[in-house]
């Protein structure tokens, strides 16, 4: 699989591109030269222990989160301070929280049509009917008219997907979208990520899932104090980590 | 195997539910408790005589002058005499159907804005604050199609004070949101001017806005620009709870959490899309107490108008207090207007715990 991917990665489109990134909070350096690639279609894994800049590096994709130096291109834009290019990568990218920052005075199905109406200017009808698509994707479409308070964990972050999804992007970006939930919940939203994964979504995940990296994920990437430090298939990346801290975050997050 | 059966629900022991529940949890539930209870029905027995005793018993209530009162009790021919002034002002008397007709239709506004079942609240709600208020300022001053201009120096009484307190209310409330938005703004130009802007005006006391707008804003301006006194008086008053209102929208912006303004950010909203779908109609919910609240405050400060020779309810009762034809009826008087101020008051209050109860949309 791994061979086939560099066979046809010349050939394929390149989605994002990150060139020596460097980002600091004050004098606290987050991001240190992080350079990716990532190509349509490709699912990527990140990983790492808490603070090494895992999330700022997928919340820079869509200006969240300013870098201050280096290069973003986004699906050929690329990211600098114009708001036209900033709207622009932020229609094509779309996000799905750790907490779901669903909308709470709009129901599910409003939330689903929100940014199509208003950003893609899409006619109300034809935005319920796109919302309920990805509604039943979700497995929730008779959930369309509660608001997000009624809903349960699981099923919230299931709606936060199909917000995303109603926008029609080029690369869904996920920043730890089991953390907040209950044990039972977790593998209601995995199996939609799965899903997605499998229809050829270009997916960046920021996850603890260790067995979701080792079923979906094309590359894993080990991030640690603002770096990337080891960057793999998941086969060669659990069974044959390179790098000491690799080696001791796996042997942390798995041996228990 | 054994299977699992859930026990049905049982009622609730009786003695712990409904009136005689409450009455002993609440009121007999302890030896001060009870103590407590009867000395505050004491009291409240007290109040309640006095009331009725003075108020309805002994008070007289036809008549038309003062001697038609025996002072036993309450005097409310005081009241009934001068009611069309304390209403009205010094509005003529022959006009005053044209006040009515702004009252009547007021409320006809407000009852299909507040009763849920009237459709089109959107509708209602834009010919309220644009059609109303020109209809209302024609058919108050007057001065075309044969209605006979009735200058704003004539305009007094509960009628100037709702002019003054709708106005107020309506044009303070964009202002404050303008400016709360310009507070947490990124732009450092339009930061500075509101944070001046809103510590200027939060700064000094509503007294000396007045007194600038009418007695040292003359002086400024060029000869002949003879800006009314009300509309000086409605600018201050404006621009002075303005800058209160911005505050209590920016306490309303800051308890949004910050995943709402991602989330808004991520999906590709612009700035404005961002704040008048998710961040606004959130945050406003959140600020209906102090909304109302500072509605109420501004309701109630309208009063000082009188220092700069506006009658506005409270300022023609007490003028009415001291025509020596009616001496003594200061209690009447002023319960009289303590009573209609309440009433707004409390209505206010009331319409604003409905709404938030409606709006409640997080835990249902």
């Amino acid at each position: 699989m791994t061979e086939q991917n560099a066979n046809t990665e010349a050939a394929r489109k390149v989605m994002i591109e990150m060139r020596n990134v460097n980002k600091w909070y004050g004098q606290f350096h987050v991001l240190k030269d992080i350079n990716l690639t990532v190509y349509k279609g490709e699912r990527i894994v990140i990983c790492g222990p808490s603070g090494s800049g895992k999330s700022t590096t997928i919340r820079c994709i869509n200006r969240l989160e300013e870098h201050q130096a280096g290069d973003i291109i986004v699906d050929g834009t690329e990211l600098t301070n114009d708001l036209k290019n900033i709207e622009q990568i932020r229609r094509e990218v779309g996000m799905v929280f750790q907490h779901f920052n669903l909308f709470p005075h709009l129901t599910v199905l409003q939330n689903c049509t929100l940014a199509p109406i208003w950003v893609r200017k899409m006619p109300q009808k034809e935005a319920e009917e796109i919302a309920m698509k990805y509604l039943e994707r979700v497995k929730i479409p008779q959930q369309a008219h509660k608001y997000p308070g009624q809903l349960s964990g699981g099923q919230q972050q299931r709606v936060a997907i199909a917000r995303s999804l109603c926008m029609n992007p080029q690369v869904m970006l996920f920043d730890e979208p089991t953390s907040a939930l209950d044990p039972e919940m977790i593998k209601e939203v995995l199996d939609v990520m799965i899903e997605l994964a499998e229809e050829g979504m270009t997916m960046i995940c920021v996850t603890h899932e260790m067995g979701f990296a080792k079923t979906v994920a094309d590359r894993v990437i080990f991030m640690d104090q603002g770096q990337i430090v080891e960057e793999n298939n998941p086969h060669e990346f659990f069974d044959n980590p390179q790098n000491e801290r690799t080696k001791l975050f796996l042997s942390q997050i798995l041996d228990h | 195997m054994t299977t699992f059966t859930p026990k049905p629900d049982l009622p609730p022991p009786p003695n712990t539910v409904g009136v005689v529940g409450w009455v002993r949890a609440n009121l007999f539930n302890s030896v001060p408790n009870i103590i407590m209870t009867f000395v505050g029905l004491y009291v409240i027995w007290l109040a309640a005589y006095w009331i009725i005793d003075w108020g309805i018993l002994k008070a007289d209530f036809v008549g038309d002058k003062a001697s038609d009162c025996s002072r036993e009790g309450a005097c409310w021919v005081f009241i009934q005499a001068w009611f069309d002034r304390f209403i009205y002002g010094f509005f003529p008397d022959e006009e005053i159907w044209r006040v009515n007709v702004v009252f009547v239709l007021a409320g006809i506004l407000l009852a299909a804005l507040i009763i849920e079942a009237v459709p089109h609240k959107g509708k209602i709600a834009l010919f309220s604050l644009i059609g109303f208020p020109i209809i209302a300022f024609f058919l108050l001053h007057g001065g075309w199609f044969g209605l006979e201009t009735v200058e704003t120096e004539k305009w007094g009484g509960l009628m100037l004070t709702l002019v003054l307190a709708v106005v107020g209310i309506v044009a303070s409330f964009p202002i404050g949101i303008a400016f709360a938005l310009g507070r947490r703004s990124n732009m450092p130009i339009i930061r500075s001017i509101s944070i001046v802007y809103i510590e200027f005006w939060r700064g000094v006391p509503l007294i000396t806005v007045l007194f600038m707008a009418s007695v040292m804003l003359p002086l400024f301006m060029t000869e002949g620009t003879d800006l009314n006194k009300l509309i000086r008086a409605m600018i201050g008053i404006t621009l002075f709870q303005g800058a209160y209102m911005a505050e209590v929208v920016r306490g309303g912006l800051q308890a949004i959490p910050k995943g709402q303004y991602e989330a808004a950010d991520a999906l590709g909203l612009s700035y404005w899309q961002k704040m008048g779908l998710i961040i606004l109609p959130q945050a406003l919910k959140l600020m209906i107490p102090g909304i109302v609240n500072t509605f109420i405050a501004l309701f109630k400060d309208t009063s000082l108008v009188l220092i700069i020779g506006l009658f506005d309810l409270l300022s023609i009762v007490q003028s009415a207090l001291t025509n020596p034809d009616w001496p003594g009826f200061a209690t009447e008087g002023y319960l009289f207007a303590g009573f209609v101020f309440w009433t707004f008051c409390f209505g206010m209050s009331r319409y604003s715990q409905r709404l938030e109860a409606k709006l409640n949309t997080s835990h249902r």
